[in-house]
């Protein structure tokens, strides 16, 4: 089901390609198994009984300034690495540094994932992206993050390889993945308590400025070693998780 | 917690799943042979989970058989399963859906491919992956990235014009399966304008009519896995 | 004020050949406060000492009040190969503003070396209102180094909102980053409050115990039981295993890391029985 053709990332030079292809990336509906996530809103709803938009707006920029920094960081800083591999296009013969330097990276950001449930949901999303990622931009690169040893990428590792082999600059990969953390959730929660989705999407653009603001800040540490990227916690994600995992009734992954 | 919910797989870790097995590449592309994904659809109530269930216990003596289901909460499907004997636990996934079964196996396939490769991981060589979608209604279809054929099952108890209003699945499907005939007298379902209608619809495409209470091997129905199994294999 | 306060500790054989810690280095600098005391290990981590005499114990009084905005205080912790060391405050930190708002910091640098343990139990910090104060402790441990700390957070003293508080806390083992998390409250965190981090609660602790005991560590496996809420055991790894609760006050948080503790000792008791009793039954040659 992955296309064999390799598409020249100078394919996506001109400003309006890139950002085209950056749409196509944060588009909720870009098939990556997101849609059966609730980014944590199923289970919070279901312990502190969240049942309006005011409460989702709360959660939401909670969930941006702690988990969604973390990823959008992971995001940007992968997509660099990668990035540094893609601009002569996909070298077959790479040395592996820059698989050493990804999988640095993952290890990272399992250590900012305390929840054993939170990491396997996110190893999913990191199978499901790469498996996207290559046939909708086929790169060898893609390829090899297959083949490393593990159950897959964490899904900003992954998010931040599709996004360089989507053309996209670190920014940009920051960017979608500061306004995916408070998409998806929101999306869920019109799903699971079916807010008028007018309101939620009037939220979503109250919290416009603070995603642009994450996204700023995530892409300026792309450079940072990855020790000393943000390690910001959602407590409450992490345990409200670990006991969503327990229901006997959920409509959600996570 | 019942029994039988206890071996069940569910597409999510339990608090005890640990990686620690870093060390094992993945394998999911290495299978010389891939499975016949065979994708099961339709209204609620119409049969689904029991069509499955009986092709699992016709069909798991001969065939290397694993079942994904995409319940709307979660595991309700998958414990039938389990709680009827049809199969091990570890030969059945459910899946979350996000309150959208469809999506789940036609806009994003993603959760589903997931589930299908950590079976194929984990199991034998499989010859066949029935893929059980959530109840939804007549627009519901697989993707053909998702599965090679579908079975769409409706039932004459939800009404003698199903055939005839159409939608993609009663159309379109690679097999249209007309569940419950043993009600048709009691529901006054006329079985000869649902077949009609239903060939009206779909040309040469197939249709059979079952009734599970009086055939629960589901031999009809089984004869044609076994004809689209045959053709994968060649 | 500036303060700079160190431990060392290492392992050192009495002339009958027994394993002892000793205490090489104790800088005391108003107003953190080291002393040694005779405290024994708790019960569940007797399994560290084969010889409960062979740990050190020392406590740590930070001073009445403080740290006070514009405080830098740092601690250093360096337990050397196979020595076992156990570090307590006295009592509960309250984090004050200064008088012209600055911001104060507290630095604490941990290592534990090959075959060493620490406790370290820096106690409750409190965040009173108006306080600008970061800690940020990075635990280095060799790869058979053991840890066992026990942290707490109250936002606010009674009726009180909190300041801005921000705390890291990274651990590495080996080379391998094991837990790395960030809590920041306070007005210039948005959405702190929210259920993805607080969700209005004003306690938040962890227990965090690193160790390569069999029976320990699997004996992290189990849920929580439903009458603690709020409250999770997050098997971080193979040899990390973190109990983390959000309760709405100090009382309650500290009943429920207990009841977590106490169901994962119950557990471990229960695993070394019937490892005993398999033993036992065990045919003989």
């Amino acid at each position: 089901m992955t296309g064999q053709k390799t598409v020249s990332v100078s394919a996506y030079g001109t400003a309006e390609g890139s950002l085209s292809a950056l749409l196509l990336l944060a588009d909720g509906r870009f098939p990556t198994g997101g849609h059966a996530h609730s980014g944590g809103f199923e289970p919070a709803a279901g312990v502190d009984g969240l049942n309006d938009v005011a409460s989702l707006e709360a959660f939401l920029r909670g969930r941006l300034g702690t988990v969604g920094l973390v990823s959008a960081a992971f995001s940007a800083a992968s997509c660099r690495i990668f990035g540094a591999e893609v601009v002569p296009v996909g070298d077959p013969d790479s040395d592996g540094s820059t698989a050493a330097q990804l999988a640095l990276l993952d290890a990272e950001y399992e250590a900012r994932t305390p929840s054993p449930v939170l990491r396997t949901a996110s190893r999913r999303l990191g199978r499901s992206l790469l498996r996207a990622g290559r046939c909708v931009w086929p790169h060898p690169g893609l390829d090899r993050m297959v083949s490393l040893p593990g159950k897959g990428p964490h899904q900003p590792i992954a998010f931040g390889a599709v996004a360089a082999a989507a053309g996209q600059p670190p920014r940009h990969a920051a960017l979608a993945a500061a306004h995916e953390a408070v998409a998806g959730p929101a999306t869920a929660a019109i799903r699971l308590l079916g807010l008028d989705p007018f309101e939620v999407n009037a939220a979503l653009a109250r919290l416009a400025p603070a995603v642009a603001d994450v996204a700023g800040q995530a892409a300026a540490c792309a450079h940072a070693p990855p020790a000393d990227l943000p390690a910001n916690a959602g407590y409450l994600l992490d345990i409200f998780a670990e006991l969503h995992a327990t229901w006997e009734v959920r409509l959600f992954a996570s | 917690m019942e029994d039988s919910r206890e071996g069940a797989t569910t597409l999510r870790a339990t608090p005890e799943h640990i990686h620690v097995d870093e060390e094992e590449p993945l394998s999911r592309h290495a299978h010389p042979r891939r499975g016949l994904r065979i994708g099961i659809g339709g209204p609620v109530g119409s049969g689904k989970t029991a069509l499955v269930a009986a092709l699992c216990r016709t069909l798991s003596s001969e065939l290397e058989l694993a079942v994904v289901t995409n319940d709307i909460y979660t595991t309700e499907d998958a414990d039938f399963l389990l709680r009827n004997g049809v199969l091990p636990a570890e030969r059945v996934t459910a899946v979350e859906t996000g309150a959208c079964p469809h999506t789940a196996i036609r806009d994003d396939i993603s959760t589903n491919l997931e589930a299908i490769e950590e079976l194929e991981d984990k199991l034998p060589p499989l010859d066949l992956i029935l893929v059980e979608s959530g109840g939804d209604n007549l627009t519901a279809t697989f993707s053909r990235g998702l599965v090679h054929y579908q079975i769409f099952v409706i039932d004459v108890a939800g009404g003698d014009k199903v055939p005839r209003k159409g939608g993609p699945g009663v159309s379109t499907s690679d097999l249209l399966v007309i569940n419950k005939t043993d009600l048709a007298s009691r529901v006054g379902a006329d079985l000869s304008v649902m077949n009609r209608d239903a060939r009206a619809k779909r040309g040469d495409l197939p249709v059979l009519f079952t009734s599970l209470t009086e055939d629960p091997t589901a031999r009809t129905v089984a004869d044609w896995v076994r004809g689209r199994l045959a053709e994968h294999r060649d | 004020m500036r303060a700079h306060a160190a431990v060392a500790a290492e392992r050192v054989y009495t002339a009958e050949g027994m394993a002892r810690t000793r205490l090489v280095r104790l800088r005391s600098q108003a107003p953190l406060s080291l002393h040694p005391n005779l405290q024994a290990l708790p019960l569940r981590l007797r399994h560290w000492l084969r010889d409960p005499r062979s740990g050190m114990s020392v406590s740590l009084a930070a001073g009445a009040a403080g740290p006070l905005g514009g405080d830098r205080l740092r601690l250093d912790i360096d337990v050397a190969e196979g020595a076992t060391l156990m570090l307590s405050a006295v009592a509960a930190t309250v984090l004050l503003p200064g008088p012209h708002a600055e911001e104060s910091r507290s630095i604490v640098n941990i290592r534990v070396a090959a075959g060493a343990a620490l406790l370290w139990f820096p106690g409750m910090q409190i965040a009173a209102e108006g306080c600008r104060h970061s800690t940020v402790t990075r635990v280095e441990l060799a790869p058979d180094a053991r840890l066992h700390m026990r942290e707490g957070l109250i936002l606010g003293r009674h009726g009180e909102r909190p300041g801005e508080f921000r705390q890291r806390l990274r651990i590495t083992q080996g080379d391998v980053p094991l837990y790395d998390q960030e809590l920041a409250v306070g007005a210039g965190t948005p959405g702190w409050e929210g259920s993805a981090v607080t969700g209005g609660r004003r306690a938040l602790g962890a227990v965090i115990t690193v160790d390569h005991d069999e029976d320990r560590m699997t004996s992290f496996g189990t849920a929580v039981s439903p009458a603690f809420p709020d409250t999770a055991v997050l098997r971080v790894s193979e040899r990390c295993a973190v109990i983390t609760s959000v309760a709405p006050d100090a009382l309650a948080l500290r009943q429920r890391l207990d009841a977590a503790l106490w169901q994962t000792d119950n557990c471990a008791r229960t695993a070394q029985d019937e490892r005993k009793e398999t033993a036992v039954a065990a045919p003989v040659g």
